[in-house]
């Protein structure tokens, strides 16, 4: 007995071992590109690339290469003039070529003033948009021409007022701001009021990414070439339902069929068929079923 | 699930697989395809006559073709694409043999061979500076039996050897913005006159030695009343100068190197005269013509310097050059055009009141007025001289006139394709049907016979031909009615000229053409161009008893803030419904996906001042409009300043169809880094059958489809020129895709090292771009393919089956876009003029690229060859979903050419329209040429194909049914026998 408990072990364990994803096979050197704003968590601060970009000079004169920034958000109720509404913070980083970068966003918002709150209102029931505007270039604002971007205003209420930024920055330029709910909000729009009037806000810095390079093939066939030569390059591993699916629903089947077939024989027993008492079970069992359809 | 995907995919594969090439039989060639040359609008033409052989005409055109015409039936003999860097300023044709063309502001000079077009020489001539340049051909001017070319260009001089193209001799004038006018080769000495003008106010003339090069002599006078740009020669030491305001003739002599001057008021010739005049270009010994209105007036000059009115025509009049006859016998002609034709009339340049020739012309359509003629003489069967003219009319068609008759017309408004839309046909009535010609026994008996030599292999090539013209016939595709698989159609086409074209689709041919009357020139509008066409009235309801009608948008001038115009044109007959001439501007045109009780298709059109006006103005149309204003947005490219701004529509409208409108988002790019050179959208109309791509490992990905998605291109500002006149540090390029309604960027990706130019196109949910890297020196095509993260955990079965899944909430813009791109770059062999996408009626079929190369052809390449997900060794489930392995280029295989064998000289633009069997599409290639072919991206998987054998079928079926007869009986008896016995 306890060997056939072993055995019925070792097979599981060997089972088990053919199904693990076997990491020796081929990895492939496709770059994924790591999503930025995937992530729902509350990002303040995101590590960006260098991009090499011609600044037109320093505000700051600190001798060191990180210095302190600060631009003002702006935001407007439909049509109305555009007014201070926080502040984003960041250092701005500079690199050895001269590339500046920002980095450690911060942001704080002011608290909405009862005329704000009201002009909100009023948004909210025209289904109107709620814009806000960042200068072009953090370093003399507002640069070219402000990045002015707007919302449905129905879109923010929640319990709070949601807002999610992600600001596209090229150095100390500013191209464009993604603004919006952190929520799904879609057409038709039901008209809300948040039961408490702060914001609650997520902001994001994001710069631009490197192009994955056209691979430069004959270093890198031949190398793949090297490495697989070593090893037959497995299959990968199918699950067991993929490899055998074409055996197991038959099977299945047979055994859902046998299944019905002997509850059904003992009660067919117990009403005792007066005919077919001392045949085979089989025939028991098919004999009644083609009398019933007769029947 | 899984599984059930996975036998599909398998099929797929499989199917995949088997369909690698899309190559024609030789013999399939022109079945489903149609190709027509053009040259374009002439701008100069030469004849050449005089020898025995072919007589042709030597045409250069607006869109910088060279041709040689049969002057017999307008067929093209040969024909070069200079194209638009190249334009060409002169034709002349040199020692009987050579056609000689000077282009590129006088600085590339080449020699084609007569005949062939087989170019001979080139010679490239450098000069410090541009200026206009001019071309002559002495006839009898030789240096060291060398027959010289003088070419003027870049303010140099250059005489080239007429054999072989060398320089011989070059001069430069050393003179700053001397404009040439003329030059003159004084009869019988080797003395060239160089006449010009420096600025607006001084005369210059030069006189130099032909033999060596040297400057004789050099004078220059200031011209008293400045000078408009217009001069007329009048004799080789007379020049006829229009002033700037347009009211005074100025004559200059300028012989023996004193140039005097003697100043007429224009009111003196011409009695109620007011506004500008203008000269004409007439090269009349002794004459000059002067335009005022739609006036012109001939004026001689006599030997005393004094001026006559000779002739005054009362009609707008198109004259021709000078054409010398005989010994100091000149004609010239000029032509005037009709309410039905033109008038033509030749007049011999010393005879004023004879005419040598006066004909009118009746003409079938209408043609505009006369803009050029060309007049070429022969001799008549009765010895004396017959005149032929070349006109060049108002829609850009080139007429030979002869006779009386037009001889030959050529459409070449079809080289300038500006927008191209479809139209379905009428639908066949029935019992009218359309008339088919009925065959003769005796011609289906010849046709069969020739089929069966063609499949004996016996036929020669005219039977061939004969074979080949009968499938074309029996194929029906040329008929005027809607067929059921869609591949009848008319395109509807706008060109340059203001003319619209409806071609067939099953042989190419001109259903109508029609000069939009609201296209022509005017008081009120001077200077019109077509910008659009658009479908304005697509009938469902009443498809058998309305006709079809599209929107031609144009405006008054080059400029964004010219005034629009509006026309309407039955798709066809041809007829111009109405027209209307607008109140503002037009700067874009928004078709709505609304359609007002009459079946016409709502549209916005955008002012230069952010106004939307909304056509039709109906109040049916306003009131099915209204309700949607709070969701029309729009968004417009300021490529100057790099900025991109998104617009909605405020609710108060300024009148009843005019609607204010607010910039709710502004992408800002810093010009010190990025210039926008390329933005490119979905088409309008794209189906996309699946929204999920199924992957390998059993997953699958939710394409992020948007029908407001923008792809921009920006580069950096010192790589915006020339490839090569940056370093690869200081270029880059850098993609954006962004959401159009709420100014979001999704995707923002650098490439360094890269420069334009960029083609792109955006189907689905994936853009493909082209552009050049400058690190490895090729082109590069990229892929980014965008798949929506927000609905990835829908894949769960049991979700599905519970209804817990948002695959049927709506899709919005306003909602937070959880994406994820993949992209990778391939190599590229060539430069692309243009790509485009094929497209299906419902969007099942895979798709395939359609690239117009360098050499105006169209290419068909796979959309699988420009996956992302390719790797360099694909496992076996990868492999059966059709992913190729990668590589570092793509491929280009001969085969995958659509357009085989022919060109597409010129090649802009690259139009695919669906057919109703989904496999197939509608390619329409424009350029200087046009070309339409049929094409199956996945072969024809719904369809039996042409040459199927329906005879065997039937023959089997025939065959089946008289066995199981035959067996039937043949049992029966049997049974039969079985019984008795």
């Amino acid at each position: 007995m306890r060997k056939g408990v072993l055995l019925v072990l070792f097979t599981l364990c060997f089972v088990l071992s053919l199904f693990a994803p076997s990491h020796s096979g081929f990895q492939s050197d496709e770059l994924l590109v790591d999503d930025d704003e995937s992530s729902s968590v509350p990002k303040s601060d995101q590590t960006t690339v260098t991009t090499p970009s011609p600044t037109p000079r320093r505000k700051f004169s600190d001798s060191d290469s990180d210095s302190k920034i600060q631009f003002t958000l702006e935001h407007a109720f439909g049509d109305s003039d555009f007014a201070p509404a926080g502040t984003f913070s960041a250092r701005l980083k500079t690199s050895a070529h001269g590339g500046q970068t920002l980095t450690k966003l911060r942001f704080s918002r002011n608290a909405l003033t009862d005329a704000e709150k009201e002009n909100f209102k009023n948004l909210v029931d025209g289904d109107d948009f709620y814009k806000i505007r960042l200068p072009s270039n953090v370093l003399s604002p507002p640069g070219k021409d402000f990045v002015v971007t707007s919302v449905r205003a129905r879109c923010l209420p929640r319990e709070t007022l949601d807002e999610h930024f992600v600001i596209h920055t090229d150095g100390v330029n500013i191209l464009g701001v993604n603004y919006g709910a952190p929520a799904p909000c879609s057409y038709p729009r039901p008209a809300k009021l948040p039961s408490k009037w702060s914001f609650n806000s997520y902001t994001i810095l994001k710069n631009t990414e490197q192009a994955p390079r056209t691979p430069l093939f004959i270093q890198d066939v031949l190398k793949n070439g090297e490495e697989g030569e070593g090893e037959v390059v497995a299959p990968p591993e199918r699950s067991f339902w993929a490899k055998y699916w074409m055996y197991v629903i038959p099977l299945g089947l047979i055994v859902v069929n046998a299944v019905t077939q002997a509850m059904n024989m003992p009660e067919e027993q117990a009403s005792g068929q007066p005919g077919g008492a001392p045949a085979a079970p089989g025939a028991v069992q098919r004999a009644p079923s083609s009398a019933a359809r007769r029947r | 699930m899984g599984t059930m995907l996975r036998g599909f995919l398998l099929l797929l594969s499989l199917l995949s697989i088997t369909a690698p090439a899309f190559s024609l039989y030789e013999d399939q060639v022109g079945l489903a395809d149609w190709h027509q040359k053009y040259i374009g609008k002439v701008k100069d033409a030469v004849f050449h006559t005089q020898k025995t052989g072919r007589k042709r005409v030597v045409v250069s055109t607006e869109e910088n073709v060279i041709a040689s015409l049969d002057l017999r039936h307008g067929e093209i003999f040969w024909r070069h694409v200079l194209g638009p860097n190249d334009v060409i300023d002169r034709i002349d044709i040199a020692m009987g043999k050579y056609v000689i063309t000077l282009s590129s502001e006088g600085s590339i000079l080449r020699a084609w061979n007569l005949p062939d077009g087989q170019m001979v020489w080139e010679a490239f001539l450098q000069g410090p500076h541009s200026s206009k340049s001019s071309l002559l051909v002495p006839a009898s001017l030789k240096v060291d039996k060398d027959n010289v070319i003088l070419a003027f260009g870049k303010g140099c001089l250059h005489a080239v050897s007429g054999i072989h193209g060398e320089i011989l001799w070059k001069k430069d004038l050393e003179a700053e913005s001397f404009e040439i006018q003329h030059m003159i080769q004084a009869s019988g000495s080797d003395l060239i006159h160089l006449v010009g003008f420096v600025g607006s106010s001084r005369f210059d003339s030069y006189t130099i030695d032909a033999k060596r090069g040297e400057l004789l002599k050099h004078d220059s006078a200031a011209i008293p009343g400045g000078y408009s740009g217009q001069a007329s020669l009048v004799s080789s030491s007379t020049l006829v100068v229009m002033d700037s305001a347009g009211s005074t003739v100025t004559t200059i002599s300028f012989q023996d190197g004193k140039v005097t001057f003697s100043q007429t008021p224009v009111s003196t010739l011409i009695e109620d005269f007011v506004g500008k005049a203008k000269l004409l270009a007439l090269k009349l010994e002794g004459v000059f013509a002067v335009k005022t209105g739609t006036h012109t007036t001939f004026v001689r000059v006599t030997v005393e310097g004094k001026l006559e009115v000779v002739d005054k025509i009362n009609h707008a009049t198109a004259v021709s050059d000078v054409l010398e006859i005989s010994e100091n016998r000149q004609a010239f002609a000029f032509v005037h055009s009709r309410s039905n034709g033109i008038d033509l009339t030749v007049k011999l340049g010393a005879d004023w009141n004879h005419d040598l020739l006066k004909e009118s012309i009746k003409m079938d359509q209408e043609r505009g007025s006369v803009q050029k003629v060309y007049i070429n003489n022969y001799i008549r069967t009765d010895r004396s001289h017959g005149f032929r003219a070349l006109i060049v009319m108002e829609d850009h068609s080139l007429l030979l006139v002869q006779q009386g008759a037009v001889v030959w017309s050529r459409e070449d408004a079809l080289a300038s394709v500006i927008d191209v839309k479809t139209s379905e046909l009428p639908v066949e009535k029935k019992g009218v049907s359309v008339a088919k010609v009925e065959e003769s026994l005796f011609e289906w008996l010849q046709g069969h016979v020739l089929k069966l030599k063609g499949t004996l292999m016996l036929a020669s090539p005219d039977d061939m031909a004969a074979i080949q013209s009968l499938r074309l016939k029996a194929s029906g595709k040329s008929k005027m009615t809607r067929d059921h698989n869609g591949f009848r159609k008319l395109l509807i086409v706008l060109t340059k000229a203001g003319k619209v074209f409806a071609l067939h689709t099953g042989d190419g041919r001109i259903v109508w053409s029609r000069l939009l009357n609201s296209l022509r020139q005017s008081e009120t509008c001077e200077n019109p161009t077509g910008l659009n066409l658009f479908p304005w009235h697509v009938p469902h309801h009443h498809a058998l008893d309305e006709n079809p009608s599209a929107l031609v948008v144009s405006r008054c001038g080059p400029s964004d803030d010219a005034l629009g115009l509006l026309s309407f044109v039955d798709t066809y007959t041809g007829k111009e419904l109405s027209s209307s001439s607008l109140d503002h501007s037009v700067v874009q045109v928004i078709p709505l996906p609304f359609m007002d009780s009459t079946e016409q298709r709502l549209h916005l059109l955008i002012d230069a001042s952010g106004q939307a006006h909304l056509y039709p103005k109906t109040s049916d149309a306003l009131s099915v409009f209204r309700p949607e204003l709070s969701n029309v947005y729009w968004y417009s490219v300021e490529a100057e300043t790099g900025i991109i701004k998104g617009y909605a529509l405020k609710e108060k409208a300024s009148d009843d169809y005019s609607f204010d409108t607010r910039s709710i988002w502004s992408i800002v790019f810093p010009s010190e880094s990025e210039k926008i050179i390329k933005t490119s959208t979905r088409k309008l109309n794209e189906v996309v059958h699946t929204q999920a791509k199924v992957v390998a490992d059993q997953d699958a990905m939710f394409k992020y489809i948007s029908k407001n998605l923008l792809f921009v291109a920006t580069v950096a500002p010192k790589a915006s020129g020339d490839i090569g006149s940056s370093t690869p540090e200081e270029s880059w390029l850098i993609v954006y895709l962004i959401d159009t309604i709420t100014g979001r960027i999704l995707h923002r990706m650098t490439h360094h090292g890269a420069q334009g130019p960029v083609e792109a196109v955006v189907s689905e949910n994936w853009v493909i771009y082209h552009y050049f890297n400058l690190r490895a020196h090729k082109y590069e095509m990229s892929v980014i393919e965008i798949y929506d993260q927000s609905r990835a955990d829908n894949k769960d079965v049991w979700k599905l089956i519970l209804g817990k899944h948002n695959l049927t909430s709506p899709v919005s813009s306003y909602s937070r876009p959880e994406i994820m791109t993949r992209s990778q770059s391939y190599f590229f062999t060539h430069s692309v003029k243009s790509i485009a996408v094929t497209s299906t009626a419902k969007g099942i079929t895979s798709k395939q690229l359609l690239i117009g190369t360098v050499g105006d052809q169209v290419l068909a390449l796979d959309k699988r060859f420009l996956d992302p997900r390719r790797s360099v060794n694909p496992t076996q489930a990868e492999k059966e979903e059709g992913i190729i392995p990668l590589t570092d280029s793509l491929p280009i295989i001969p085969q995958s050419y659509i357009t085989h064998a022919l060109k597409v000289e010129g090649l802009r633009g690259i139009e695919t329209v669906p057919a109703k069997l989904e496999s197939t599409t509608l390619i329409f290639a424009y350029g200087v040429d046009l070309f339409f072919t049929r094409f199956a991206p996945s072969r024809t998987y719904d369809s039996l194909t042409e040459d199927f054998s329906y005879a065997l079928l039937l023959l089997t079926i025939v065959a089946l049914v008289a066995a199981i007869f035959i067996t039937w009986i043949l049992s029966e008896k049997k049974e039969l026998r079985d019984k008795w016995r």
